[in-house]
């Protein structure tokens, strides 16, 4: 796992995650995670169903308990803490607002819990309730609200405590696709003015993309990267990231060694064509397998003889703005290449195939991305 | 909310023939139901308002005397020990099943053998009938060499005599019939709490809620729809008290364990009186659907506030 540590702070209000595992009788859900968030960071959690999304922030709010490891919040263990006592809040992928009480009731009931007083919980209300624009809703009940109302309560009720961390699972994936992007604006809106630690669980990778600072890829209990957008799309650390992240999906084509020019590897595909990759020679293990992963941006069409290699054109794809080529090499290995809005090129062409050097990727028999730096 | 618009829509615009042939034939759905009702509950419930009204014998005539067996009942004695008894039977009773009906059911809602267990233990004396449960619990209670009696007697106490005492009598039979009615109302219970989303007691903890906050602000308000229908239910069932009084009792001593519908029994089936015991039936006719009536309008009227 690598650490990028960019926007991870060490202030105030930071929450840290050391060795967590997690069993549910021998099934290992979480497997030794660490990760660090900065006390003002949103960070997304991006991972496929079942991947441990979900009980990762369980865990971290109480719900679960942790079979190894530490959880800290501004620098005290909170591992044994009940989950009230932890100075997080969550909203739930189904919102879980209690049915019989109202909007004001839902949103008042975790002070009244604590003792807080009356005028005090009035007084916040208020000011939640202004915030999130949800005033005219305080006396209705869940069941009189839209989706998107719902939402908005439920946010309200995590923000009233006032809590070093949220956490929100999947919050948007009851909402239909235009409540969704706006939704989605919504919380990056909230993250700007309340300037909290957030984590925010989603399998949707647009999500991930536009509200993190930075992205936990995760993948099979482990954590996969961490890393900003930028770094988790440019950079993959490791072959799952890199066809993960990205639509349509990074192309992987095995390869064979070819000769090493000191700090540049060259490979070979399956049709002979010889690749410049950023992967130094020296950083390759002694043997094993290695794929190239390449982009469908970095893959240009061009006129027959102008490539580095020729490709049969399969399909093609046109989706307005951009079109999907499916193109199949001599070897048998097959890619896709994303080209602009008015492609001219018609499925049973041959086509020439430029790769664009600075966008390979090299990954060796682990599925570890050998062309970083660092 | 605009898709339920959406939803709604179409059903408002559909022409009238088809929902008139759609009518039809859910009327045709329900008609089997609708004639056995109408043989079995409607038909006697009018012919015994009727038989009511006259004086008859189970193999004499009848003759028409208007509202006269009522007033005969309402000057009766023993049948007013009869209704007396069996309000304080039902106090007796639906109070303490609905509550130990509910406090199993949290008890046991959980995933643990041991819970499973219980719970059929606590279901399986439903299954029983009534002449092995009050066999059961005469052979708990009887003053010589009962349970109860043997257990008195080893730690020097005399033995009390449950069955024939006037104000142990009815008690006991209600305990009886608690111990007999309980799997039901737990069961009922159970299955509401089932349905309550998990994620509320864990938004609930994540807002500090300790156990009995959560009972009050979610659970119980969650169930209060089974709670008003195990109310209704043992209602009407206590109500009709008969069985564990005829057997156990015989509404003795002295009519201090005689419930209506044994007093109607009595007078209905061994003095033939026929008339008189169905003036006797739409009493208790009319206090079952007033109990219940009561519970449901109060019970709406809560919620509406
Ligand atoms: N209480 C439990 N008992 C046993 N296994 C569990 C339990 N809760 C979760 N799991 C398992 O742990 C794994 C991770 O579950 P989790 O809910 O964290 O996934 P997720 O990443 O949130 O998935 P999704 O995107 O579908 O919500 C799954 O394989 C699931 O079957
Ligand atoms: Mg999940």
């Amino acid at each position: 796992m690598r650490r990028c540590g960019t926007t991870a702070g060490g202030g105030v209000g930071n929450l840290a995650l050391r060795g967590v595992s997690k069993r549910f009788g021998s099934t290992v859900v979480l497997d030794d995670v660490s990760l660090e968030i900065g006390a003002d960071e949103f960070l997304v959690v991006l991972g496929p169903s079942g991947c441990g999304k979900s009980t990762l922030l369980r865990a971290i709010a109480g719900l679960e308990t942790i079979d190894a490891g530490e959880i800290e919040i501004d620098g005290a263990r909170v591992d044994h803490l009940p989950p009230g006592k932890r100075g997080v809040a969550m909203v739930f992928q189904g919102y879980a607002l209690y049915p019989h009480m109202t909007v004001r009731g839902n949103i008042a009931f975790g002070l009244k819990n604590i003792g807080t007083e009356r005028a005090e919980i009035d007084r916040r209300i208020a000011a939640v309730a202004r915030m999130l624009e949800i005033e005219h809703l305080l006396q209705r009940l869940p069941a009189e609200l839209s989706g998107g109302q719902r939402q908005r309560v439920a946010i309200g009720r995590a923000i009233v405590k006032d809590p070093k961390v949220f956490m929100f699972d999947e919050p948007l994936s009851n909402l239909d696709a235009a409540l969704r992007s706006r939704t989605r604006q919504e919380i990056a809106n909230l993250h700007r003015r309340i300037r909290k630690a957030m984590i925010f669980v989603t399998h949707d990778q647009t999500e991930a993309m536009t509200l993190a600072d930075r992205i936990v890829v995760m993948n099979q209990q482990r954590i996969e990267q961490v890393g900003t957008p930028l770094q988790v799309y440019r950079e993959p650390a490791t072959i799952f990231v890199a066809t993960f992240i990205g639509s349509p999906a990074m192309n992987i084509l095995p390869v064979t060694r070819a000769a090493g020019s000191g700090t540049l590897q060259w490979v070979r595909l399956a049709d002979g064509t010889q690749i410049e990759t950023t992967a130094s020679e020296a950083s390759l293990p002694g043997q094993g397998a290695l794929r190239l992963g390449l982009r469908p941006e970095s893959v240009r069409l061009c006129g027959l003889g102008d490539g580095q290699t020729k490709a049969l054109v399969d399909f093609v794809e046109f989706l307005g703005d951009k079109t999907h080529v499916l193109l199949s090499l001599a070897g048998g290995d097959r890619l896709v290449a994303l080209d602009g809005a008015s492609c001219p090129v018609h499925a049973g062409e041959s086509v020439g195939v430029l790769f664009d050097r600075a966008a390979t990727h090299l990954f060796d028999a682990e599925g570890r991305n050998r062309g970083l730096t660092g | 909310m605009d898709s339920c618009e959406q939803t709604a829509a179409p059903s408002t615009r559909r022409t009238w023939a088809a929902s008139k042939s759609e009518a039809r034939s859910g009327l045709l759905f329900v008609a089997p139901y609708l004639i056995v009702f109408a043989v079995l509950l409607i038909y006697p419930l009018f012919s015994g308002i009727w038989l009511s009204l006259h004086k008859a014998d189970l193999f004499g005539g009848s003759q028409f005397i208007g509202a006269q067996n009522y007033a005969r009942l309402f000057r009766d004695p023993v049948f007013l020990t009869a209704v007396s008894n069996t309000l304080y039977f039902v106090l007796l009773t639906v109070p303490p099943l609905t509550l130990i009906g509910l406090g199993l059911a949290l008890a046991l809602n959980n995933r643990s053998r041991w819970s499973a267990l219980l719970r059929g233990l606590f279901f399986s004396s439903s299954v029983l009938s009534v002449t092995i449960v009050t066999l059961i619990w005469r052979m708990v209670l009887i003053p010589d060499g009962g349970l109860i009696a043997n257990l008195l007697t080893s730690i020097g106490r005399s033995p009390v005599a449950f069955l024939s005492d006037a104000h142990l009598a009815l008690p006991a039979i209600a305990f009886t019939t608690i111990w007999w009615c309980i799997g039901l109302p737990m069961m009922l219970f159970l299955a509401a709490l089932q349905q309550v989303p998990r994620d509320l007691y864990e938004a609930a903890r994540l807002d500090n809620a300790g156990r009995w906050r959560m009972l009050a602000s979610i659970t119980l308000p969650s169930i209060r729809h089974t709670a008003l229908v195990v109310v209704v239910i043992e209602l009407i069932l206590q109500f009709q008290l008969f069985g564990q009084a005829q057997i156990m009792t015989l509404g003795g001593p002295n009519n201090a364990s005689l419930p209506m519908v044994l007093f109607i029994y009595q007078v209905g089936f061994q003095r033939w009186d026929i008339g008189y015991a169905a003036a006797a039936s739409e009493i208790l006719f009319g206090m079952i659907l007033i109990a219940a009536m009561t519970q449901y309008f109060a019970a709406r009227g809560r919620e509406s506030r």
